[in-house]
């Protein structure tokens, strides 16, 4: 192996936890590589690491968190967005990632993901849309493209499937996306921009889960997908979301969807308030009770 | 002479063939042996055509393999990995 006589160094390992590698995930499942643009744009940006949290629901996407050597939390299924909600409200100064699935934020988490567009809360959500519920085997999800078979849809789901960026910027999102794990340059630039704004921020990626959703589509392996991308992505900057549903085996529209100033949640709330705002409101003290005051 | 190369640990390969297929000079080939795994990981094929451009890296979920430029004209020592 060459490494040895130029010392070089993958600076990818740098924010990986080295003793939890090798991961989890199927030969050629695309997260990982989603892991790559995601690395490099934290890098690139000389974002404070020590002032980043991650935080990722359940499924193989959700693993992404304990992967990360930042602050990482892996919470409950479909609850990633309401826990980062918290922390960032509790600890202003934090940028606060959410790395998950599309069955975790769209579907069993869906009402969550729609409120805190609308509230336009300061995170930045990056939703790993391999099409299915890949970690419990291969469910249908609200994600998964109408007459894809799964294991919940053995005669081809009945029905359609949702459009995320749609959703999101309906809801009040400032900035959406959507890539492929194909487009591992477009998305590091995507998500670097991104990680600077403020106000919610969306990226969807496609990605190739060869275990569930391609061998059940009969559609080969991750390589395969992945070649598939290549050729029906259509890079789409600023085209209105309505226009971007994915169809089945049609084109795959990408790119920087909408990029828009909205006041977000913190900042209103600071507004609103004036100077009833406390950075450290004053807590109610405990009352000293010495048990049972009342006669019972 | 050429520009960079690149660094691969093999046990972590999958063999799922992205570096191979999305490599820009096609410097790569999954090799015939085998790692502990069972996994056929990449070789270089055609070495001199590395640009260290390390698209292979951003394309492997596995963080297996990574590009890397030699520094610049000088460290002449014909080395290349393998
Ligand atoms: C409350 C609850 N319901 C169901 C599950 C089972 N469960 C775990 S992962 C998962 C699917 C995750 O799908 P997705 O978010 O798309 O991630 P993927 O595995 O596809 O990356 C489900 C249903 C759970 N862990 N908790
Ligand atoms: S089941 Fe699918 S999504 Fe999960 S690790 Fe395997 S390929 Fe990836
Ligand atoms: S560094 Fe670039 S040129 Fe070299 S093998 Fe990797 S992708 Fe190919
Ligand atoms: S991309 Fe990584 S895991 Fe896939 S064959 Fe190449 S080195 Fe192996
Ligand atoms: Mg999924």
């Amino acid at each position: 192996m060459s490494t040895t006589e130029l010392h070089v160094h993958n600076p990818v390992e740098d924010l990986l936890r080295q003793d939890r590698v090798p991961t989890i995930w199927c030969p050629g499942c695309g997260i990982g590589t989603t892991v790559n643009s995601f690395a490099h744009a934290l890098l690139g940006q000389q974002i404070n690491l020590q002032k980043t949290a991650i935080v990722s629901g359940i499924g193989c996407s959700g693993r992404v968190s304990g992967y990360m050597n930042l602050d990482s939390f892996h919470t409950t299924h479909g609850r990633a967005i309401p826990f980062a909600t918290g922390l960032k409200l509790a600890n202003p100064e934090l940028t606060v990632i959410v790395y998950s699935g599309d069955g975790d934020l769209t579907s069993i988490g869906g009402n969550h993901l729609i409120h805190a567009a609308r509230r336009n809360m300061d995170i930045m959500v990056v939703c790993v849309n391999n099409m299915i519920y890949a970690m419990t085997g291969g469910q249908a999800a609200a994600t998964t493209p109408g007459a894809s078979n799964s294991t919940t849809t053995p005669y081809g789901a009945f029905e359609p499937e949702l459009n995320m960026a749609q959703l999101v910027d309906a809801a009040g999102a400032c900035f959406v996306a959507r890539w492929t794990a194909f487009h591992v340059m477009q998305l590091e630039r995507t998500m670097a921009k991104a990680l600077k704004k403020k106000g919610f921020r969306f990226i969807e990626i496609l990605s190739p889960c060869p275990t569930y959703y391609q061998r059940k589509n009969n559609m080969g392996d991750a390589l395969a997908a992945m070649v598939d991308y290549k050729k029906r992505s259509k890079i789409k900057n600023g085209c209105p979301t309505w226009e971007t549903a994915l169809e089945p085996g049609g084109e795959i529209v990408v790119g920087e969807f909408v990029d828009r100033e909205r006041e977000d949640y913190l900042t209103r709330m600071r507004r609103q308030l004036g100077s009833h705002y406390s950075e450290f409101p004053p807590q109610p003290e405990e009352q000293e009770s010495e048990g049972c005051e009342k006669e019972c | 002479m050429p520009k960079g190369s690149v660094a691969i640990t093999t046990e972590r390969c999958k063999g799922c063939g992205f570096c191979v297929e999305f490599c820009p000079t096609h410097v790569l080939e999954l090799s015939n042996a085998f790692n502990a795994k069972g996994y056929h990981p990449p070789h270089m094929l055609n070495a001199e055509k590395c640009s260290g451009c390390n698209l292979c890296g951003m394309y492997c979920p596995d963080f297996a393999i990574f590009g890397y430029k030699y520094p610049d004209q000088k460290a002449q020592k014909g080395e290349q990995g393998q």
